[in-house]
């Protein structure tokens, strides 16, 4: 347990290719949510990249983390196969969770990803859980809860900050304010602030430029070095913006509640774009070919992947095995 | 004539009950651009004090909900998916609708659930799947799951006006259907179904979109076997009267829900047929499996809902097998 990072986020490089992959990843599926190869669409993580990535270039292996609807790229950055992800969305049985799962549930325990999850604000006392186990078996692993700005809304999300502060619980909450729960304006649902709520639980709370990988990064490593040390919790209040819909099925209805101008003033501040800025001469060039190559072979994989078989369809209902009875006496 | 769609018919209910009773109000997330369908264009006909966008709270707005039933309004909640109930059982289940007896009858709590968009809708997996109408039957808190555009008008349009919560399953698969409409609409009372189609050799009880299979089923079957398809429309109060006129009829029954089987409203129907009713043959019950959750995979998720094969088949086995 000596590793201080996921070894691909240890330097800007890698970071960036980081980025690119996430990209890459969910323009991907978005042609295959045309082509009909995912069913049931996605909710595009792009523009938000630098979250995931400044976060999770601030966590170990052993650390774990909950996610949201909107997860490819958490799971991405720490360290999912981009093939087995993409199958899971497939629906075959090389994925992630063999198909049973899809874009919201996909999950890797191996990997500490506790997982998507479907429900909005559901990962937050999943994180404090996770960050409480390990505290009572004397690890030093971190539990990290990402969600929206929606999320600030749930009872439950805030039942969980309470337990996280009376208990000093090594766990850290990032809340991704992109402006918007689905047609929801953050500035119309969220009285006071995230950061100013956090604070009332008396947890540190910081706001942080979204878009910079870096910031997101450095803000991180010093909230996950205190709750290591016994601090307790922190929380991140992260300003990013999604540059596509809030749901694939979104492009094919004329909703109005964002202004051109507002999408391109954020598509200006393009997280990708920032880090590529920082890398040396020429090298992005030879990034961007290695990972159009992993997401090539990772499309490859997944659309290789069988179907799962029909008479599965209840298999791991149970831990133990146990099956149901059917639906229909044959 | 016109066509009418399912959700077009829930938006007309919602229109009429805001236009008849300035009591009424609609409110929920993302209704105010009309997302799922039901509210679209409501925002702008009554304005965002009877249409109201709410943050995504939804403990506090249904427990709201109730507070403001209390004081003499008549609140419509719209919620995107069938799992929110599981949030807001307590606000429903140990709230609203302990509230009558509690107070000795001083109040009842004039609340709608709606809920367009319930049971499986592909590729949207374990948790935006479910069907928990069963739940609120066995609950006791009156339980709708209209299977047409004219039967989704009458049967909102009469929860809206009913004096205690109703819950109004709209089913994903049942929202693109289309009716031809030559009649006035009307309100259509809550605890009465409905025969689509009359026949004398078995009853097939069918619940919301598997209503549409079954009349499927009763169709290829014409000629073979004469089958009478009912609806109940309601779940809780269930007609029970309705189904055992039909039994006297036909003196065989097949249930095709769309709940888990064990403790399904499709067991009830069973069991009270058996105590009370007519029957010359063992009944059937098509469901989900037990405590299914569904899986992402289309062919997984479909392979645990109800479905015409087996429905076929138990419709010709309760004909074939009296009582032994
Ligand atoms: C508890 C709950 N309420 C409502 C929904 C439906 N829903 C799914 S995503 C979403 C918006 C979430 O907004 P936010 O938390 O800001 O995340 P974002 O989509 O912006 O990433 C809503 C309303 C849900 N899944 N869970
Ligand atoms: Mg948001």
């Amino acid at each position: 347990m000596t590793d201080r990072h996921l070894p691909d986020l240890a330097d800007p490089e890698g970071r960036y290719r980081m980025l690119r992959l996430i990209r890459g990843f969910e323009q991907l599926a978005l042609g295959l949510v045309k082509s009909g190869a995912i069913t049931g669409g996605i909710h595009p993580y792009i523009g938000q990249e630098a979250v995931a990535v400044g976060v999770c270039a601030a966590l170990r292996p052993q650390d774990r983390i909950t996610s949201t609807h909107r997860g490819h790229g958490h799971v991405l950055a720490k360290g999912a196969d981009p093939g087995r992800l993409l199958a899971e969305l497939c629906g075959r049985v090389g994925g992630l969770n063999q198909g049973r799962g899809g874009s919201m549930h996909a999950a890797d325990l191996s990997l500490g990803i506790l997982g998507a999850n479907g429900i909005v604000g559901a990962g937050a006392p999943i994180a404090v859980g996770a960050a409480w186990a390990a505290r009572q078996a004397g690890e030093d692993r971190v539990a990290v809860s990402f969600f929206g700005d929606g999320a600030l809304n749930q009872g439950v999300l805030l039942e969980s900050l309470n337990l996280a502060a009376v208990w000093r619980l090594p766990v850290l909450f990032v809340c991704e304010n992109n402006g918007y729960a689905t047609t929801l304006p953050a500035a119309t649902a969220v009285a006071g602030s995230g950061t100013g709520r956090a604070a009332g639980f008396g947890i540190p709370a910081v706001e942080v430029d979204g878009m910079d990988t870096e910031a997101v990064r450095e803000a991180t490593e010093l909230a996950v070095r205190r709750a290591r040390e016994g601090g307790g919790p922190a929380f991140l209040e992260c300003r990013t913006y999604r540059f596509e819909g809030h749901h694939t099925m979104e492009r094919r209805m004329k909703l109005r509640y964002r202004s051109t101008e507002e999408i391109e003033h954020w598509r200006a501040r393009d997280p990708l774009e920032r880090a590529a800025a920082g890398l040396a001469d020429g090298r992005r060039a030879g990034l961007d070919a290695a990972v159009d190559a992993e997401l090539a072979e990772a499309e490859r994989f997944a659309l290789a992947s069988d179907h799962p078989d029909p008479a599965g369809a209840c298999d791991h209902l149970y831990a133990d095995g146990l099956r149901p009875r059917a639906g229909a006496v044959a | 004539m016109s066509k009418l769609s399912y959700t077009k018919a829930l938006n007309r209910a919602l229109g009429d009950a805001l236009a008849e009773d300035p009591a009424v109000f609609v409110l929920g997330e993302d209704i105010g651009a009309g997302l799922a369908g039901p509210t679209l264009g409501l925002l702008d006909r009554f304005g965002p004090g009877r249409v109201v966008d709410t943050p995504l709270s939804e403990q506090a707005f249904t427990g709201m909900a109730v507070g403001a039933a209390l004081a003499g309004r008549k609140p419509v909640i719209e919620f995107q998916i069938p799992a929110l109930l599981f949030l807001v059982f307590e606000q429903l289940v140990n709230q609203a609708h302990k509230f009558s007896l509690m107070t000795g009858g001083q109040t009842g709590v004039p609340l709608t659930c709606l809920v367009p968009g319930s049971g499986s809708r592909d590729g949207w997996a374990g948790q935006h799947s479910d069907h928990p109408y069963s739940l609120f039957a066995h609950a006791g808190v009156k339980t709708v799951v209209p299977a047409t555009p004219t039967d989704a008008y009458g049967l909102l349009l009469s929860a809206v006006r009913d004096p205690d919560p109703v819950v109004v399953f709209a089913p994903a698969a049942v929202l693109g259907v289309r009716e031809n409409v030559t009649w006035e609409l009307a309100p259509v009372p809550l605890g009465s179904a409905r025969v689509h189609r009359p026949g004398t050799d078995v009853t097939v009880v069918a619940v919301g979109h598997l209503v549409h299979e079954a009349l499927a089923v009763a169709e290829e079957l014409a000629g073979e076997i004469s089958v009478e398809v009912l609806d109940p429309r309601t779940l809780h109060p269930f007609d029970w009267a309705a189904l055992a006129a039909s039994l006297e009829r036909t003196g065989r029954l097949v249930v095709i829900d769309d709940s888990n089987r064990s403790c399904g409203i499709g067991a009830e129907i069973l069991a009270t047929a058996a105590e009370e009713m007519r029957l010359t043959a063992p009944p059937r019950r098509i469901t989900r499996p037990d405590g299914a959750v569904l899986p992402f995979a289309p062919a997984l998720d479909r392979a645990l809902q109800p479905g015409r094969e087996q429905l076929l088949h138990a419709v010709r086995s309760v004909v074939k097998n009296p009582w032994r």
